[in-house]
């Protein structure tokens, strides 16, 4: 293996990675601090993706579309929390595991009904279709090196909010230990409900970002949930530093398996990583809860 | 009053319904209709019932029930699905399966009962060949085919280096043995990706390494959709031709993807533009009636309901399952493909051409006929299929 080659696929390992940090980091706090398991996730994403395609073809712009997803998502997310998912907090992993599998059927035949069951087209603008030479001989495509850009300052931007802000205080509070923040006298009902939405506007950016990339079309969201399950399972959960570091390490080792391995070993790779990382580490990488 | 002269009404619409509307066919049909790739079970559906409609919903004169089963892509419920078909509805023929894997999973149930099992799409080796059964008949085409068809081609156009793609899935080996059959350059690279997969990066990364004079990928559905885009994107295009079986580039895919796949060739049986009465009779009335051109998908589900109606016609019922097996290998119907008829392991012998990906004067994206490349072909298992 050639030393180009090498980087270029360390550059794909990275764009898959950044993709789920942006899947994983929503996943991870809505898991760790309200112990909810939301298999919906994945459903946020294909939202994202529907939604900024719809816009794109209406307005034209990839900005405003990606806005209007980030936004749209949002919403649907915090008003499915309020609706629905902030009853089941309290309840077993199973019942959450049911409702919330219940709505990836609900999402898609909603998808269904009103896209179609034919993938829909999502053009990339001419000014992002090239490719830039960063490494001699391998021209690497524009928006690929956009994704990984967009998905590094989100992680700084969470990374900031979480450690530097108020709201992020009030995060890693509500993580490692819930029923003192609430003794404390902060609303709790709103954090769960701002942290929801955050994550699922995410995840919906996640769609968003892959729609040029990818078929947009109906359960996209379901394939990249188990990984990014495995994703935060590696990295501790609750932890976005640990799912930070976890997306680039599945990334990275899922292009690298795929390259190197034969194709029936590559498809375990990062299942194998995932046993021998549980295996020295039971609670992942960074565990949220002491 | 008002309600004897109904009854007497009734009596006599039952007693004047001819002898021949007593007899029905249960149609078994299993396919794909959610997940990511549910558009293929809605293409095979649409056609499949669009000939219905066109034969008065009615095949060989006798009253159609289709059942519907969704085998979401995945075997195991594939053979619930037919398991209870086949006991329970006591259905005449199991059709619709689209995927390879869910079909030889289902066939041994079907076959075993002595249901006849009528592939409308996927056309696994095995069944062609060594697990060949008298029960068993595939309209379509046998895996291998269209792409023995694109190795023809590039070995005539004197392509030396050529790197293969498909997924890891009985119907991607059939796919790239096939091209290998009759691709006499050198294979640089062969890979089996993940079923699904959604990103390919890390395999066109390897496609640039090993510069090859060009690229034969099956992808089929979306799998085709992300491939197509991402091979565009990479800047691969216009540097290495892109080849592929009509699979990779038909009508559930072209839509999606855009001036990406312009000037891509795929070899196949058939085309929406393929040149003849029954086709363009098809491909008018599928457009009316959907909005949108059909894939080949559609154009075997089409083809399976007419055979069928031909076929019961000439056994007269479904019952006699001798005389109905006799009359599926001999009978003529009207197929879209022009010639059509089967082989001693009952897989079509027909014709392969090779057709280039352009713009129609509505600027949507079709496969326009370029050449012939097989006339009459058969596939490589028959000689293995003792029945």
């Amino acid at each position: 293996m050639g030393i180009f080659l090498f980087a270029e696929q360390v550059l794909n390992g990275l764009q898959l990675g950044t993709m789920l940090f942006l899947m994983a980091s929503g996943l991870t706090l809505v898991f760790g601090i309200m112990n909810l398991v939301n298999l919906a996730h994945g459903s946020f994403y294909m939202m994202g993706a529907y939604f900024a395609a719809t816009l794109f073809k209406l307005t034209g712009s990839l900005v405003l579309a990606a806005a209007g997803a980030f936004v749209g998502v949002l919403v649907l997310g915090m008003a499915l929390e309020i609706a629905i998912l902030h009853s089941f907090y309290r309840r077993d992993h199973l019942d959450q595991v049911l409702a919330t599998f219940g709505m990836i059927l609900f999402f898609n035949e909603l998808v269904r009904m009103v896209w179609g069951p034919q993938a829909y087209f999502l053009a990339l603008p001419e000014a992002l279709n090239g490719s830039v030479e960063l490494i001699p001989g391998a021209p690497y495509p524009i928006y690929r090196l956009i994704i990984i850009v967009a998905g590094l300052t989100v992680a700084l931007g969470l990374y900031l909010l979480i450690s530097r802000s108020r709201i992020g205080m009030l995060i890693r509070a509500g993580a490692s230990n819930r029923t003192m923040i609430e003794a404390l006298g902060v609303n709790i009902r709103v954090l769960f409900t701002v942290v929801f939405g955050l994550g699922a506007a995410l995840a919906g950016l996640a769609g968003t970002m892959a729609g040029p990339l990818l078929a947009v079309q109906v359960g996209m969201g379901d394939s990249v949930l188990i990984t990014t399950l495995v994703v935060i399972v590696i990295g501790g959960i609750g932890s976005v530093r640990g799912a930070f570091l976890a997306s680039l390490l599945v990334g990275l080792s899922d292009t690298f398996g795929r390259m190197l391995l034969p194709a029936s070993l590559a498809e375990m790779t990062i299942y194998i990583l995932m046993a021998v990382i549980l295996y020295r580490r039971p609670q992942g990488l960074f565990p949220a809860h002491g | 009053m008002t309600m004897k002269a109904l009854l007497a009404a009734m009596a006599v619409v039952a007693l004047a319904s001819p002898a021949i509307a007593a007899e029905k066919v249960k149609i078994g049909f299993i396919s794909t209709f959610s997940g990511p790739q549910g558009v293929l079970g809605r293409e095979l559906m649409d056609g499949f019932s669009l000939a219905l409609k066109n034969l008065g919903g009615k095949l060989g004169g006798a009253e159609v029930t289709v059942i519907q089963g969704d085998d979401q892509g995945k075997p195991d419920i594939g053979v619930q699905l037919a398991e209870k078909m086949v006991e329970r509805d006591k259905v005449d023929v199991v059709t619709g399966i689209n995927f390879s894997n869910v079909l030889l999973a289902v066939a041994k149930p079907v076959l075993d009962s002595k249901t006849f099992l009528l592939s409308i799409n996927a056309g696994p080796s095995q069944l062609a060949g060594k697990d060949c059964n008298p029960y068993y008949f595939n309209v379509a085409h046998q895996n291998d085919n269209v792409p023995e068809a694109m190795g023809q081609f590039l070995t005539a156009k004197g392509v030396k280096t050529v790197y293969l793609l498909a997924p890891n899935y009985p119907a991607g080996k059939d796919m790239l043995g096939g091209f290998k059959r009759f691709f006499h350059g050198r294979v640089v690279g062969e890979v089996y990706t993940q079923f699904n997969q959604p990103d390919y990066a890390a395999e066109l990364a390897q496609i640039r390494q090993a510069k090859p004079d060009a690229v034969f990928f099956f992808y089929p559905g979306g799998m085709g959709i992300n491939f197509l885009k991402q091979y565009a994107q990479s800047g691969l295009k216009g540097q290495v031709p892109l080849y592929g079986p009509s699979f990779s580039l038909d009508q559930t895919i072209l839509p999606a993807v855009g001036d990406a796949a312009v000037g891509t060739f795929s070899t196949a049986f058939w085309s929406e533009t393929a040149n003849n009465k029954a086709n363009k009779k098809f491909v008018t009335d599928f457009e009316a009636a959907y909005g949108r051109i059909p894939s080949p998908y559609a154009a075997t589900a089409y083809d399976g309901a007419y055979l069928l109606d031909a076929a019961i016609k000439a056994a007269g019922s479904t019952k006699n399952k001798d005389a109905l097996r006799k009359a599926l290998e001999t009978v003529k119907f009207d197929s879209v493909r022009g010639k059509f008829s089967f082989n001693t392991n009952h897989n079509p012998i027909q014709d392969y051409h090779l057709y280039e990906v352009t713009k129609d004067s509505a600027g949507r994206l079709i496969n326009s006929y370029r050449s012939e490349v097989f006339t009459e072909h058969k596939d490589a298992y028959s000689t293995t299929c003792t029945m």
